[in-house]
């Protein structure tokens, strides 16, 4: 699914971002990867106590084939699966701070807050902690994935600051086809993500799935109506944005609900986060590709709703709907308390890599691009005017004191 | 009446674009260039090998104006382009012998009169 994320963010910044806006999500899978296995698995799922987990599992120490405590599948796949949401839950963030956050601090970033933040939640919620054992419901993700990494969006976007002329030149994705090929690619690894948290082959999977696919054809439709309502056109970009609302919102119900809850927690989800999404251009607040609008939003609606809907019948506990309200309650302390966890240690991360080094880019990287400066290379280039540089250089085209071949002449004043 | 044809960074437009709009000069031209003015070369890499880009990216302006707009469409572009390192381009003031509006058929100086909305 990252990859599919890398696709959806890269098509929807500018044509001189998309090379730093994928490895933003590419990056992920290799630093966030590395330390889960190192740590970061043994954190979150390590017996440890209702906080946090330990390290007994450090190292991929005691992971193996045998089948995992009271299960159906290896341990190996559990680390592994469970690998996968650690890393799309941070390449997520980087969708509020694309286009000018430098990428050896956000690289610090990803790693500090993964041990931090998202290993810490996991536990709490799926580990063996005090959300799981309070009875907070979250079958895939809405609290662990989407609230944290909403929330950090928002803090990193505040703390970051707006893209230079935010709030005076419109920023328009440079590549629609793109983006919706990465909302394909999103919705068809999220069917795995969601249905395969039943951790078997069973009823539950089944339903999760289904439950998966359902949800996104609700909010797709809701999110085109309050379009047409409003401007009198369904957008392509709307639509793939509805898509992956959709998939939010049923994440952390979707083993928990009956079918026809799943298309009801799709639509009602689709209308905040469209308000959201609506109301935070007016604000300074440049949260570049809307990850509170989408994942924070329809994380916290999907969390309350999963409150309503949960039905006896379909897996879960009784819900609102059942006459059981002290879930919502439940749900809505989840969610604060996630919400709150994660806005202040991201906070204290970023203010502390921010001592060690800038957060942002130099004003010119910003302005002329940051694939160019920071990577060296452009998305697209016609390669015209290139000219090889090997060990032997002509002393035509050799740097000069003059003339010097510097690896990042943008960046030389800000 | 004059061409102004005025080459500048590609990430300074819109900053131009709106000293031009201050400055109520209206209707230009703007493409996509390549060129260079002897700035600094920038090196890109590729899967280890490097290159050199001669050629970079500009943007290129091309407003016909009457007298009195010469040295105020000068100004904003100059105010808007201008980062003071080498490279922030140049602006070439030609003579310019006709100009017909192919809409009205007006020529000359009427022909770069912007047109009040209708």
């Amino acid at each position: 699914m990252t990859p599919a994320l890398a696709l959806f963010y890269g098509g929807l910044v500018r044509a001189k971002s998309i090379l730093n806006t994928m490895m933003m999500s590419l990056v992920a899978v290799g630093v966030v990867g590395l330390l889960w296995a190192l740590l970061g698995y043994s954190l979150a799922f390590g017996t440890g106590g209702t906080l946090l987990g330990d390290l007994s599992f450090a190292l991929m120490n005691g992971i193996g084939l045998e089948l995992r405590e009271g299960g159906t599948i290896p341990n190996l796949l559990f680390f592994a699966y469970q690998g996968t949401f650690a890393i799309i839950t941070a390449a997520l963030i980087s969708g509020a701070i694309v286009e000018r956050m430098r990428f050896s601090a956000y690289v610090l970033f990803l790693g500090a807050w993964t041990l931090l933040v998202y290993s810490p939640v996991a536990h709490w919620v799926w580990g063996g902690g005090w959300m799981g054992k309070l009875g907070i419901l979250d079958f895939a993700g809405g609290t662990v994935v989407h609230i944290t990494a909403g929330t950090a969006a928002w803090v990193a976007a505040l703390m970051v600051g707006p893209r230079r002329d935010y709030g005076r030149q419109a920023f328009l994705p440079h590549n629609v086809p793109m983006m919706l090929t990465g909302a394909a690619l999103l919705w068809f690894g999220w069917v795995g993500f969601n249905g395969g948290s039943a951790l078997a082959v069973n009823g539950t999977a089944v339903q999760a799935t289904v439950n998966t696919i359902l949800a996104p054809f609700a909010a797709m439709a809701m999110w085109m109506a309050l379009e047409y309502w409003r401007t009198g056109r369904a957008t392509a970009v709307g639509a793939g944005t509805a898509l992956v609302v959709g998939l939010v919102a049923i994440t952390p119900a979707c083993g928990f609900v009956s079918p026809r809850a799943a298309l009801a927690i799709g639509a009602l989800t689709a209308i905040p986060c469209h308000l959201v999404i609506l109301y935070r251009v007016r604000t300074r607040l440049d949260d570049s590709l809307d990850v509170l609008g989408a994942h924070g939003t329809g994380g916290a609606v999907g969390a309350l709703l999963t409150g309503v809907f949960t039905s006896t019948a379909w897996g879960g506990p009784a819900g609102l709907l059942e006459g059981a309200p002290m879930q919502l309650g439940l749900q809505a302390l989840g969610v604060a308390v996630a919400a709150a966890w994660t806005a202040v240690a991201t906070w204290a991360i970023l203010f502390v890599i921010g001592k060690v080094v800038p957060l942002r880019v130099t004003a010119r990287d910003e302005a002329a691009g940051v694939d160019v400066g920071e990577h060296g290379e452009e998305g697209y280039t016609d390669g015209e005017g290139a000219i090889l540089v090997l060990e032997s250089v002509t002393p035509a085209l050799a740097p000069t004191a003059t003339h010097p071949i510097v690896t990042t002449p943008l960046a030389r004043s800000a | 009446m004059k061409l102004v044809v005025a080459i500048i960074r590609p990430e300074r437009l819109t900053a131009v674009l709106e000293q031009l709009y201050r400055a109520d000069v209206r209707g230009l031209t703007v493409s996509k260039v390549q060129g260079h003015g002897g700035e600094t070369e920038h090196v890109e890499t590729y899967r280890g090998v490097t290159v050199k880009m001669d050629l970079q990216a500009k943007v290129r302006l091309e407003i016909g104006v009457s007298e009195p707009f010469v040295q105020p469409t000068i100004d904003a572009i100059v105010a808007g382009a201008r980062t003071g390192d080498v490279g922030d381009g140049k602006i070439f003031v030609m003579p310019v012998e006709r100009v017909v509006r192919i809409r009205t058929g007006e020529t000359d100086s009427s022909a770069v009169t912007p047109i009040a909305a209708s």
